[in-house]
């Protein structure tokens, strides 16, 4: 036998190894290209859209992207003061407020910190309406009279320019104000400049050092200006609304000034993000933990009752002979292949006051014609209807493996003296738990995330939190908080999921028995 | 279980009864809601109840009024029209991409493959109020909301899953060496796919796509959203009918589709037993 034994050969020369090696590696790539058109449309249109939802459960650029400049000047403020912000704010506030009415943003924002504090939506509208019809056009006046060269956009332009390190808020007023006049697909030479150019050159004049400019006409105009009858930018604010002199909504502003918020997570589970740390919302505006209790407890209710009505079922079905359990296994499927609509518009015209067990309830005189059951709009309704809804939901998985379970067991136990109770209990049982597990997770699974059945049957009292989710998303357009509620049950479910994979294992999942 | 032994106690018999009882029972509670709208929806009245006329078994209390409604209504039949015109594109789509990939995942060397897989399965996973805000936001970014191709292609995520599921489970049975023998005859791999591996596994493809037809024609939780009045489907009209003035109509509407799946059921069962039966995994 030699030290080393010389490598195994293919046919054309090559070591067997390599050759073996490169086989599975081409097998591999055919596989994955089998798989990758799938596996890329998969992406596309779902988890793409998931990913988008988990990213505007943080996302907040509205705030920094209508208001810029205020939320950088609202960075020096204390929001521990008791006193509203200085000038530069209610200055950078007014320029950043004339541009955004002008995309009509302005709204848009308004709404969204109407979310964190209730008057601020109405508070925007308000002043967008008048915030273009503030003093400073007497600014205007006072620089064209000094000057006709004011009133020409072509020296801003140039000024825009040259002077852009000592004229910080001219040059950005002026920079927007050609975007904007630009999306008009207007020529910016033809316009007037805008009363906002002129508080922000009034402004940078006051704060430039004397005689520090280049032009003569800026040292001339900031030798006028001093003289100019300054107009103050808070009062004008306070004159359209005492909410502008409260230090509250300027702490809400700054509080939700950054591109990415927890606020809405906060939101979620009946807590509010302040100047002064998190908190809890108001007592009266805690719903979503109750919200999501509720939702839990619902599920596990349907969940056992699920498990009540379908374990002797699935015992019944396994046991018998295999021509009658199929025949028996009609009437699970047929429920099961039943749209979901058709279950839940039959459920709510026989639970109805005047529906059909009402009147069956009512000729049997278990009840008086004048106390009907209220079976509908309420907890017991959406009970009743998504227990019917996922109950082959549990009676399949169940009987897959109560067939698995041999007979042989129970008869052994029974020849060996226990009684049928004993032999259930302690041999039969115990075997069929994994089908109950495999079962409760696919239902709780299914159950935590309903929408339609709740919605229909459930009134007030018995919605679950997706009805919320669908609310936020269709009525009050607070899509931040529905995407942070949806990722909360997102979450939940994937635990839930993760679980069932262990138990079960993905490639399990039977479907139709 | 089948029978009772001739020794049986007194005990034993009662709840052997009982036990059957209470089956019959539980059957009832699954199949009676389905079965109940049917005489209800032939209901000669507007009511949601029957009238004395029906339990009389008065031809006068039934009518086809409610189907007739439903055959001429503008809502409905737009409805209907938008269900077969979206749920056989959507299953077009998840069978050629679902097939295609579950014979990928069948190999037997497959990277990442538990990952791809739950990718792969996480539609059916996630519930269907998360996939649809996720797909509003989503498709109105890039403006699919609203379009025909947006609900397409939304549904036919949603019927993936369960293409994969039944595809890969019948391969599960698949003989490899035929495949080998064909390529041995000197059949190249398109030849080999289209005559010994496709008329195989054809069931499981079949009700897969019946799977997918299925979750797209019964869907409204994605299209509710994703869609807009343009493709209003007959579950989002049997939404909106139940929400706001429930008509009987709807009742129509859904023995009807109570036929349907009736229908899909046992075309699913004729070939799952076929499929077997090819396989060799049950006899007859």
């Amino acid at each position: 036998m030699t030290a080393i034994d010389p490598p195994v050969l293919t046919a054309d020369g090559t070591p067997l190894k390599a050759s073996l090696r490169r086989a599975l590696r081409r097998e591999k790539a055919r596989a994955f290209l089998l798989v990758s058109p799938l596996l890329f449309f998969v992406l596309l249109t779902f988890i793409a859209p998931i990913a988008d939802m988990l990213f505007r459960s943080v996302e907040n650029g509205i705030v920094h992207d209508t208001i810029p400049r205020t939320v950088q000047a609202l960075r020096n403020w204390d929001p521990g003061e008791s006193e509203v912000p200085g000038d530069d704010v209610f200055e950078a506030f007014y320029t950043d407020m004339v541009f955004a009415v002008e995309r009509k943003s302005h709204t848009r924002l308004g709404s969204r910190l109407n979310y964190e504090r209730t008057g601020l939506a109405s508070l925007f509208r308000k002043s967008g309406r008048r915030v273009g019809k503030f003093d400073t056009k007497d600014y205007a006046d006072a620089f064209n009279t000094l000057d006709p060269a004011w009133g020409n956009p072509a020296t801003w332009d140039v000024l825009a320019g040259s002077e852009a390190a000592n004229l910080p808020r001219t040059a950005s007023a002026y920079a927007t104000w050609l975007e904007v006049i630009q999306a008009d697909g207007d020529d910016p030479l033809g316009e007037e400049p805008w009363d906002v150019l002129y508080a922000a050159l009034f402004s940078d004049l006051m704060q430039a050092p004397a005689g520090g400019f280049a032009s003569p006409l800026l040292n001339d105009a900031q030798s006028a200006a001093a003289r100019f009858e300054p107009i103050s930018l808070r009062e004008q604010f306070g004159a359209i609304d005492e909410d502008w002199l409260d230090p509250q909504v300027w702490r809400t502003i700054q509080t939700y000034a950054a591109r990415y918020t927890p606020g809405y997570f906060l939101n979620s589970v009946d807590l509010k993000l302040t100047a002064d740390g998190v908190q809890y919302r108001d007592e009266g505006d805690r719903i979503y933990v109750l919200l999501f209790g509720r939702t839990l407890y619902m599920s596990l209710v349907i969940t056992i009752s699920c498990i009540l009505l379908g374990y002797p079922v699935a015992f019944l079905l396994a046991n018998l002979p295999l021509r009658t359990a199929n025949l028996l296994m009609i009437l699970v499927l047929l429920p099961f292949w039943t749209s979901l609509l058709v279950r839940t518009s039959s459920w709510k015209v026989l639970l109805q006051q005047q529906g059909v067990i009402n009147d069956i309830l009512v000729a049997l005189r278990f009840v008086d014609d004048a106390s009907r059951l209220v079976l509908i709009n309420n907890q017991t309704g959406t009970i009743i209807a998504m227990t019917h809804i996922l109950l082959p939901f549990m009676i399949l998985p169940l009987y897959s493996v109560m067939k698995t379970i041999p007979p042989a067991y129970v008869r052994a136990a029974k020849s060996l003296g226990a009684t049928d109770w004993t032999a259930f209990w302690r041999i039969y049982f115990p075997n069929s738990v994994p089908g109950i597990g495999a079962g409760s997770v696919l239902v709780f699974i299914l159950a935590i995330g309903y929408y339609i059945t709740p919605e229909l049957v459930g009134g007030t009292r018995g919605v679950f939190i997706s009805n919320r989710i669908a609310y936020h998303i269709s009525s009050s357009l607070n899509w931040g908080l529905a995407a942070a509620l949806g990722t909360i049950l997102l979450f939940a479910v994937l635990m839930l999921y993760w679980t069932y994979d262990k138990i079960v294992g993905i490639d399990n999942v039977k479907l139709g028995g | 279980m089948s029978g009772l032994p001739p020794y049986a106690t007194f005990t034993q018999k009662l709840w052997h009864y009982a036990f059957r009882v209470i089956c019959g029972i539980v059957f009832f509670f699954l199949i009676a809601p389905i079965i109940v709208i049917v005489p209800l929806s032939f209901n000669a009245q507007d009511f949601f109840t029957f009238t004395p006329e029906m339990l009389a078994l008065d031809p006068d209390g039934y009518s086809f009024k409610h189907y007739n409604d439903f055959f001429t209504n503008p809502d409905w039949q737009q409805a209907m029209w938008n269900s077969v015109r979206i749920a056989p594109m959507a299953t077009l789509l998840s069978v050629s991409f679902g097939t295609l990939a579950a014979i990928g995942l069948s190999q037997p060397h497959v990277p990442f493959r538990r990952a791809l897989m739950a990718i792969l399965i996480s539609p059916m996973i996630v519930p269907l109020i998360i996939s649809a805000a996720g797909m509003y936001f989503f498709y109105s970014r890039v403006g699919l909301q609203g379009s025909y191709w947006g609900v397409v292609l939304a549904h036919a995520a949603l019927g993936i899953p369960f293409v994969i599921i039944t595809v890969t489970a019948t391969l599960v049975g698949f003989d490899r060496s035929l495949t080998r023998a064909a390529a041995n005859l000197g059949a190249n791999p398109v030849t080999t796919f289209a005559k010994v591996q496709m008329p195989l596994i054809l069931p499981g493809v079949i009700s897969g796509g019946l799977f997918a037809f299925i979750t797209s024609f019964d869907e409204v939780v994605v299209v509710l959203f994703v869609g807009s009045a343009g493709q209003k489907t007959l579950p989002w009209q049997m939404f909106t009918g139940l929400r706001e003035q429930i008509s009987p109509t709807i009742l129509a509407v859904a023995t009807i589709l109570v036929t349907i799946s009736a229908i899909l059921l046992a075309t699913i069962e004729i070939l799952r037993r076929r499929s077997e039966r090819l396989r060799g995994m049950s006899p007859g």
